[in-house]
């Protein structure tokens, strides 16, 4: 009742704003980003090269970044709600137009200190914009067909914009960031079913239209034997790394899968699959409690949020992150197709680790400012 | 306001509903992935460690030393030497170029060979071995190892290679060794199992024949490697194992002499033990030399031995199917006498021809031999009298005795894959293999080996064995069976009706040779230790027509395809005889005088050596 009262003025100090801090979860954070540093460090034979330089540069670097969004009003993200999300997609126009392109896909912007990937910026972007629309709206209206419409063509635009770089992997993600925010607002879940089954009965003439080496991926997924040294070579070295760390693993830089040059591209998609080998089932699961902390914390960050907008986005983005974690695991396991998604804070790449980071920022922003109401 | 409070609070049930769902969702999918992992890391965690170590270790395989062949006396007569080859790898060499061209100088290797390596090189992975040459000379392997310092990454290797220290003497014997090929790899599991490039396999005789044994087994080295097959670090290296050393029953000394006795000329001898069926020698010739196979043979040395009219690629003791001639003769005496068609006292007047079924059969002395027994008429090699017991004879009762003393089927069973089996006609081969009925007339020619009858010389000498070890039945061999070494089996099948015909025709052969009108006389050794006995033979190669039995030409004058083969059989010493031998001369005229007097030369050396033959055995009795 008390900080009730106090914190009806937008004016807080700071030391309280870094008292109400969530340190479980910078905690948890700086725990993976630790993690990520040693397993980069692996990737590099055990020495410090260049992925493990430039891993810690932007682990620092960043995680300063959510530090100093943390203290930026909850108010100021739900402002820029709509114009960052034009932002970005503005971005990926320019992107599509005069991006870089780097085995076969047109996917970065070159900004000299960093190439930048706008697409994963939009997976964080398009939940700001999608939570702030729905934030006022009166829950009739959210089941109105304009509102659908609306919702379903901001989530669109995105991800026409990523499908033609092509990075069929990144829209989906995107997708599914939109549908969570679209989930949480309370949509008819009718609406989802029926999306569901026509997504089912239409996947014969999707896979129609995908791209050779799109189909390749699904029937390789299907049966990886099928073609062990091409497209299923990925898949197969994949589970032998993680099937041959046993309980405890071969132990830090002795992953044999890694260190010999079998893994394909360990230091982004498949970093998990490094990391399962050396430390085993004990420090693989030991990684997912964590992960799962972080997503509790969001999530409970989201509950004691007094706005609506802060609930609806650390709901969606703690689904969103949980559903990044859950692609990319199931990818490396041997459950999906490959299809590139990297894991949260450990994969290699600066645009991932921003994307993630703001995210973090936002919901840390959300914390502090707790009692924070929005008009 | 309290509309939009209650509106307010609707919302957040539902968001609070939904976050619920979400909520236990996420708990299942999570306990999903941990039970995958679970399942991949814990359950089937042997498999994949499995695959994981046969991903990184991978095994190098070193070419296997291969067995030796010993003869008689424990001379090795194909062995192994050490051979210096110089080696390249290519992704250890910094500026390949510059290297490749330094060797060709230094080894002087002509522009034809030096792209047959840069050929070579484009075809290997960076990190395999490239042989540059596997045959230097001491003075080019040593003239590399003082240049080594500017020729970064070349190997100069000490390799065990194959050698033949008696070059052309045991050619068709031992065979020889040459890169395996496609089709050695696929029909020998053997040689499947230990492939390594360069690896060299027998490709005839018994190189060939013994290969499972000679190979040995690998060196193995186990490395681990990375994705690209790179080698990171040895983990183990095991020894493989010598194949194994084959003793023969051959004697290098007699070997040789059969060497240099058909020097010049084609044909065969081979020699046996009477007793145990050991080949003392076996020799075909013309002959080459095996090493020149076995770092591969250059075109003009292999056009030189293909197109050699002689014939040196055919092992004509195996391989030659040739009328027996008169060398079938104490075998058609010997048929008559156990079937009872004559008796030794049987007379037959011979008038240098003889008219039978409206055909003229000739005998080859033109004059006649006059009345002949069957012991004067094996002497001279009466072919009249032989045509008439061969005419009461019949061919079939012929050919059983004569496939009885070995004729008409393989000597050494499945030991060479070459061996000829010979034919042994009859009338129901005729009918079977061309459809006709046997005329009577070709009953009387096979009565002097001629005409359909075929037999290889190795055929001959065991049949002239059986004869002389009073007719019993023996297994030629080669190899020594260190088991039962040497030792003279006691229990003999016998192949006759009545050892009194074996007899007889021992004797008669003795006379053929040394009693005066026997047709090897001039050949005969006196001294009783070496003294021997034998039969001649003459085949014809073309028929006789009547012009040329006017012209009667001397052996030179007639074209040397068209010459007779010179045919010789004998045994010794005539007591207690203990070796056979047969011969052979293509085209070498008449039996008597080409053929036989080599089978002089043999018998004193080969009873000269007895004794040392001996020693050997008893050396390995006292052993045992």
């Amino acid at each position: 009742m008390y900080q009730h009262t106090r914190l009806t003025s937008n004016n807080l100090n700071f030391f309280y704003k870094f008292r109400n801090f969530d340190y479980i979860l910078l905690t948890c954070i700086l725990l993976l980003g630790f993690i990520s540093l040693a397993t980069m460090y692996s990737t590099d034979g055990g020495k410090i090269l260049f992925h493990t330089k430039s891993h810690f540069t932007k682990l620092i670097t960043f995680t300063f970044m959510m530090l100093f969004f943390s203290f930026i009003n909850i108010k100021f993200w739900f402002s820029i709600g709509y114009f960052s999300y034009l932002i970005v997609i503005g971005l990926l126009v320019w992107t599509y137009l005069f991006g870089i392109t780097s085995s076969g896909s047109q996917r970065w912007i070159d900004l000299y200190f960093i190439n930048l990937q706008p697409s994963e910026l939009m997976k964080i972007f398009i939940i700001l914009c999608l939570a702030k629309y729905f934030h006022r709206m009166k829950l009739e209206q959210v089941n109105s067909i304009y509102t659908i419409l609306t919702s379903l063509i901001i989530i669109i635009l995105p991800m026409g914009l990523v499908i033609v770089q092509p990075d069929l992997g990144t829209s989906v993600l995107i997708a599914i960031s939109g549908i969570a925010v679209l989930w949480f607002a309370g949509i008819n879940h009718k609406y989802f079913i029926f999306t569901m089954l026509g997504f089912v009965i239409s996947l014969p003439f999707i896979i129609a239209f995908l791209k050779p080496y799109q189909k390749l991926r699904v029937l390789t997924f299907l049966n990886p034997d099928r073609d062990p040294l091409g497209s299923g070579y990925q898949i197969i070295q994949s589970k032998i790394a993680v099937g041959s760390g046993g309980l405890f693993g071969k132990g830090f830089l002795k992953g044999t899968q890694s260190y010999l040059e079998f893994l394909p591209e360990k230091h982004t998609d498949f970093i998990f699959t490094l990391f399962s080998e050396e430390f085993g089932f004990v420090g693989s699961a030991f990684l997912l409690i964590i992960y799962a902390i972080i997503i509790y914390r969001i999530v409970a960050i989201g509950a004691q949020s007094r706005s609506y907008f802060a609930k609806i986005f650390c709901y969606s983005f703690g689904a969103a992150i949980f559903v990044y974690i859950t692609i990319n695991m199931s990818m490396v396991l041997g459950l999906l197709p490959i299809v590139g998604s990297p894991l949260p804070i450990m994969s290699y790449g600066g645009s991932s680790m921003l994307a993630t980071m703001i995210g973090f920022g936002i919901v840390m922003s959300a914390k502090v400012h707790n009692q924070q109401s929005i008009a | 306001m309290i509309n939009s409070s209650s509106d307010n609070v609707r919302k957040l049930n539902s968001l609070n509903r939904r976050m619920f769902i979400t909520g236990s969702l996420k708990f299942f999918i999570m306990i999903g992935l941990v039970s995958r992992l679970f399942f991949l890391q814990v359950k089937e965690n042997k498999k994949y460690l499995t695959l994981s170590d046969k991903n990184r270790i991978r095994e190098w395989k070193l070419a296997p030393v291969r067995g030796e062949f010993l003869d008689y006396f424990g001379n090795i007569i194909a062995g192994n030497f050490e051979a210096y080859q110089l080696h390249i790898i290519p992704e250890q060499v910094e500026n390949f170029r510059y290297v490749i061209y330094r060797v060709k100088d230094l080894l002087e290797l002509s522009d034809k060979q030096f792209k047959k390596i840069l050929k070579k090189k484009n075809e290997i992975k960076p990190w395999e071995t490239l042989i540059v040459s596997d045959n230097l000379s001491w003075n080019k392997f040593s003239k590399i190892n003082n240049h080594l310092y500017d020729l970064n990454g070349v190997k100069p290797v000490i390799s065990i290679s194959r050698n033949y220290p008696y070059k052309e003497n045991f050619t068709h014997l031992i065979g020889y060794v040459s890169q395996a090929n496609e089709n050695d790899i696929e029909t020998n599991e053997q040689i499947k199992k230990n492939f390594v490039p360069g690896l060299k396999v027998g490709k005839v005789g018994l190189e060939k024949s013994f290969e499972n044994d000679l190979i040995g087994t690998n060196d193995i080295e186990r490395y681990e490697v990375n994705a690209y097959g790179r080698r990171i670090s040895q983990l183990e290296f095991q020894k493989g194992e010598k194949g194994k050393t084959i003793k023969l029953t051959i004697d290098t000394e007699i070997q040789k002499l059969t060497n240099e006795l058909l020097k010049d000329q084609a044909g065969s001898i081979c020699v046996m033990d009477i007793y145990t069926g050991s080949i003392i020698a076996m020799h075909s010739s013309p002959s080459f030399d095996p090493n020149l196979f076995v770092f591969g043979i250059s075109q003009d040395d292999w056009q030189l031995i293909r197109n050699d009219p002689m014939k040196p690629l055919v092992n004509k003791t195996l391989q030659g199917n040739y009328s027996p001639g008169s060398t079938i003769k104490p075998i058609v005496a010997l048929s008559a006498l156990e079937n009872g068609i004559i008796n030794p006292n049987f007379t037959v007047k011979c008038n240098g021809k003889t008219e039978m079924y409206g055909q003229t059969y000739h005998c080859w002395k033109k004059k006649g031999h006059g009345f002949m027994n069957l012991r004067n008429a094996m002497k001279q090699s009466c072919d009249t009298y032989f045509y008439e017991i061969a005419r009461r004879l019949g061919v079939d009762k012929l050919s059983v005795t004569a496939k009885k003393f070995g004729l008409g089927e393989k000597v050494f069973g499945d030991l060479f894959d070459i061996e000829k089996k010979g034919l042994i006609p009859n009338t129901e081969w005729k009918k079977n293999a061309l459809g006709k009925g046997w005329l009577l007339g070709e009953t009387i020619i096979t009565g002097i080996g001629q005409g359909y009858i075929q037999t290889t010389p190795i055929q001959l000498c065991l049949m002239t064995a059986q004869i002389a070890n009073g007719g019993h039945k023996i297994y030629p061999k080669i190899i020594v069976d260190e088991d039962n070494y040497d030792i003279i089996n006691d229990k003999f099948t016998p192949l006759y009706e009545n050892s009194k015909n074996i007899k007889i025709i021992q004797d008669a052969m003795f006379g053929s040779t040394n009693e005066v009108m026997g047709t090897s006389y001039r050949s005969r050794i006196d001294n009783p230790k070496y003294q021997f006995a034998g039969k001649t033979g003459t085949a014809q190669v073309k028929k006789i027509t009547e012009k040329d039995r006017e012209l009667d030409l001397k052996t030179f004058e007639i074209p040397y395809e068209d010459r007779d083969h010179a045919l010789y059989i004998a045994f010794g010493p005539y007591k207690n005889p203990r070796y056979a031998l047969s011969i052979i001369v293509e085209h070498g005229g008449n039996g008597s005088t080409t053929a036989a007097p080599m089978a002089k030369k043999l018998f004193k050396s080969i009873i000269d050596r007895h004794l040392l033959r001996e020693a050997i055995n008893n050396k390995k009795y006292l052993e045992i």
